[in-house]
């Protein structure tokens, strides 16, 4: 049997809501008011679509084994490099093996996250592989006062496809392919060029996937009421709904498409629908999943018994539960870089990363992978070529140690005005991992007065610097304080 | 078997520049400044120096690197000289080259000086680290600052003692008032009007729970020792002689940032005072050492070197403090010069700084800052962070051979 082994999610812990862009920008284009209920999900100014990728990935892995992933794809049409393979970062992020993996970007359309799916699918059909990661993640900028800004969320999902433990069996998919431009990105290009509502909405979402759903259910002799849940993206709410209305879907099996509480993630969106869906699964419920974007991909998945035992790590309901109000726009659009706040001389500094000492640590960079004394048992971070404790002080004799997933807590900590940050104070401090070793990390996401001495962290990969002379993009692992837990 | 430094060396002559915001000086005229105060101390000629160490930080910001600066600053007679940089001790180790190399034998009479240039750089604070840190570490790194570095240590340090934040704050606060005393009393020193508690407590957070009034002045500056045997001092025709006691380097190793560490204290600075004071016959600091120059680039800082150094007890810091016992009327006097504090961190000069307050002490020539009959100073330098540093102590005193 082949399908989803396993499924999670990431929606970043900030919400926008829609009235506060409104309150900011409608003096600019009134025309935003007609959307301005509910929120979404905005990136912290130190995420991206990789970081988002990365934590995606790990809510699907926990508790599966990273060292047998064979194929780890990721989509997304905000990636932060051109040419450097993005897959391979997440890769490295997942400590997953570099020999015998394969890594690729699915990229330049919304609908990548589901034509990696097929590809993971049909790789795992074929024999070649047994464990492929996708992963989709989308973190767009738009411009100020725009119908973008107000559909657009960030967030990410990922999705296991094997043949052992499977929870969702793939039963069948279907393609329309065709150049169907609603909107682009140019090369180079900042933004996203759109146009008209009623070219998207009637010509696009509103015959595209209907075709797509009819091709689909023509191939494999199939029709609508064999499906428990329909599961396809559309921001604008009213058209979402009338493509169920006009295939005779009752709309208490269509998927929420998380306009209120989300917003649309781009190519991560039919994934985090999907991965909402599967968690309201029940044995025997059949899934229908369409991508959207220069045509329409389909993929249908029945949950097998095993889903019933399933639940993900935290999951796209679990972020989106945990939640703070963004409630400065100004703050937002400097997150987005677009508004221009000085950083000061200090900001200035800005040194290439050596990508050869990057070679050399990119297990402890970016997989944030320390070293276990063979001798002694000491884990310990930054790995370095002797064991650290004093009395072993052991030379060479480490096995890999991840601290990726292990908890910690904060022994020391400070908030620090006179670094140079978008969101000062910079916080940071030294933190011990529950089953040993410390940390001299950056914290994020957290309100410095909420932070104490003794408080538990978990680890989350982030945008570590960003060099816009070179186009470089550094990530590394920050401590995120749980202030509720 | 090694017998230390003690009584081996003696100080010949000593010079500090005012140290301040010198914008209209070059580092090459700070140095002259600090070496003619220096030789015309010693009353020696140039010629008969032998060989100088000088010691810097901040290179790329200051005088570049190598020992070129220093020797054509002073127009030196082509003799060896060294740059040596060690973080905060770089003043001391320069101290310590020229030190060491007169004990040896190798050399009669040495120059040590340090020197650095900070206010070139358009901004407040110290530099930033990029620098600093190396390619490797800049991969991973926090987005730190030295304030945000040591107000870790106040965290730490409350909640290993069960302190509230505040109480620990106004210990601080007790040091920062008694630092800005002294340093009102020192032409030399950079910040010279006394504050308040109330105002250092109520001074603009830079890095929680540090204040603007916790941290150090940023300076521009040069000290310079010259250095020989205390037998050549003598015949020199020098009374009142000062030796080196003790010179000690503690670094760290890995331990407090990737082991085993309370985060309240300075394992480098527990250990290097210990053997200090071992180096230097003394059997009880807080009884034998008459008065001190901690490296207080912040005020927990000070705060917890008084344990580390063995003069206050564990967790007793902040009694002491708040009791005076390190005020200038107290029985170690503190800072009595300004410190860090007040007198600046020009980074490479301030351990030579250190040691020529407690010269002037000991020869009975500080001005309205002269303590009664003073034996022993110590001096102390903490360079990098809480986490991984740099302990530089000196003690020198009175030769009584």
């Amino acid at each position: 049997m082949v399908g989803i082994t396993s499924y999670g999610g990431y929606i970043p812990r900030y919400r926008v809501s829609r009235m506060l862009i409104v309150q900011n920008m409608a003096w600019y284009f009134p025309v935003i008011m007609a959307v301005a209920g509910g929120e979404k999900a905005v990136a912290n100014w130190d995420e991206d679509s990789l970081s988002m990728a990365v934590a995606a990935a790990y809510d699907c892995m926990a508790g599966k084994d990273r060292r047998a992933l064979d194929g780890i794809y990721l989509a997304s049409t905000t990636l932060p490099f051109a040419d450097r393979l993005n897959a391979g970062i997440v890769a490295a992020a997942l400590n997953a093996p570099e020999h015998g993996a394969t890594a690729a970007d699915f990229s330049s359309c919304l609908k990548a996250g589901t034509t990696a799916a097929m590809a993971a699918i049909e790789a795992v059909q074929s024999g070649q592989k047994n464990n492929v990661l996708v992963v989709a993640s989308d973190q767009r900028r738009t411009k100020m006062a725009t119908m973008f800004e107000m559909f657009y969320g960030d967030g990410a999902a990922a999705i296991l496809f094997g043949r052992d433990e499977v929870i969702a069996e793939f039963k069948g998919s279907y393609s329309l392919s065709c150049d169907f431009v609603d909107h682009y990105k140019g090369y180079g290009k900042e933004f996203d060029y759109g146009w008209e509502e009623r070219w998207v909405r009637d010509e696009g979402y509103g015959k595209i996937i209907p075709e797509a759903i009819r091709g689909f259910l023509k191939k494999y002799g199939m029709n609508l009421a064999d499906i428990g849940k329909v599961v396809y993206p559309c921001y604008f709410t009213t058209t979402h709904r009338a493509i169920a209305k006009g295939l005779g879907i009752d709309p208490a099996r269509v998927q929420d498409n998380l306009h209120n509480i989300c917003g649309d993630t781009g190519t991560a969106h039919p994934l985090v629908m999907l991965a909402a869906a599967l968690e309201q699964a029940k044995p025997g419920d059949k899934i229908l999943l369409a991508g959207f974007g220069q045509g329409c991909d389909i993929l249908c998945f029945e949950a097998t018994e095993k889903i019933a035992g399933f639940t993900p790590a935290k999951g796209v309901s679990g972020h989106l539960a945990s939640k703070v109000d963004l409630t400065s726009y100004q703050k937002f659009a400097k997150f987005r870089d677009l508004i221009v706040a000085d950083l000061g001389i200090r900001g200035e500094a800005n040194p290439n990363a050596s990508l050869t000492a990057l070679w050399r640590k990119r297990k402890m960079v970016l997989g944030f992978v320390g070293v276990k004394c063979t001798r002694c048992g000491t884990p310990q971070f930054p790995p370095m070529p002797m064991c650290v404790k004093p009395e072993c002080n052991a030379a060479g004799a480490f096995e890999d140690y991840e601290f990726a997933d292990k908890p910690g807590k904060i022994q020391m900590f400070t908030g620090d005005m006179l670094s140079p940050s978008v969101d000062p104070p910079a916080a940071y401090g030294l933190v011990t991992f529950d089953g040993g070793g410390k940390a001299f990390v950056d914290f994020t996401d957290c309100e410095i007065s909420q932070v104490k001495v003794g408080m538990q962290v978990k680890m989350s990969f982030r945008r570590r610097s960003k060099d816009q002379v070179r186009g470089y993009t550094g990530y590394f692992w920050k401590a995120v304080p749980q202030v509720a837990g | 078997m090694a017998s230390g430094i003690r009584d081996k060396v003696a100080i010949l002559g000593m010079g500090c520049t005012r140290f301040g915001e010198r914008w209209n000086d070059s580092p090459e005229d700070l140095m002259v400044e600090a070496f003619q105060e220096c030789i015309a101390d010693a009353g020696i000629e140039k010629k008969q120096l032998q060989a100088a160490w000088l010691g810097t930080c901040f290179d790329e910001i200051n005088v570049g690197k190598s020992a070129l600066s220093a020797s054509i600053a002073l127009r030196l007679p082509n003799i060896a000289v060294t740059r040596v940089e060690n973080f905060c001790a770089s003043g001391t180790e320069a101290f310590r080259g020229a030190v060491y190399a007169v004990a040896s034998g190798a050399y009669d009479i040495a120059l040590a000086i340090g020197v650095e240039k900070l206010k070139d750089i358009g901004y407040g604070g110290l530099p930033e680290f990029s620098s600093a840190i190396g390619v490797g570490n800049s991969l991973w790194f926090p987005n730190l600052t030295a304030p945000g570095g040591f107000a870790m240590l106040a965290t730490g340090y409350a909640a290993k003692y069960g302190l509230d934040i505040q109480e620990v704050k106004k210990a601080m606060a007790h040091i920062s008032v008694k630092s800005h005393a002294n340093g009102a009393l020192n032409p030399k020193a950079h910040l010279r009007k006394p504050v308040t508690e109330e105002q250092v407590l109520m001074s603009p957070m830079i890095a929680f729970p540090l204040g603007l009034f916790d941290c150090c002045g940023v300076s521009d500056g040069s000290a310079c020792a010259i250095v020989t045997t205390p037998e050549i001092a003598r015949s020199l025709g020098k009374k009142d002689i000062v030796t080196v006691k003790a010179l000690q380097l503690a670094l760290s190793n890995g331990t407090e940032m990737s082991y085993d560490w309370d985060g309240a204290h300075f394992v480098t600075t527990t250990r290097a005072s210990t053997a200090a004071y071992e180096e230097a016959g003394i059997k009880n600091p807080r009884e034998e050492i008459s008065m001190m120059e901690v490296h207080d680039c912040f005020s927990i800082t000070e705060l917890v070197t008084m344990e580390d150094l063995h003069i206050s007890e564990r967790g007793k810091a902040p009694a002491d403090i708040m009791d005076g016992f390190y005020d200038r009327g107290g029985r170690v006097p503190c800072q009595v010069d300004g410190g860090l504090k007040c007198f600046g961190h020009p980074i490479g000069a301030s351990g030579l700084r250190m040691l020529y307050e407690m010269y002037l002490q000991l020869q009975g020539r500080a001005g309205e800052r002269q303590l009664g009959n003073p034996r022993y100073g110590l001096t102390h330098n903490l360079g990098g962070f809480p986490m991984m540093n740099v302990c530089s102590i000196g003690i020198v005193g009175r030769y009584e051979g």
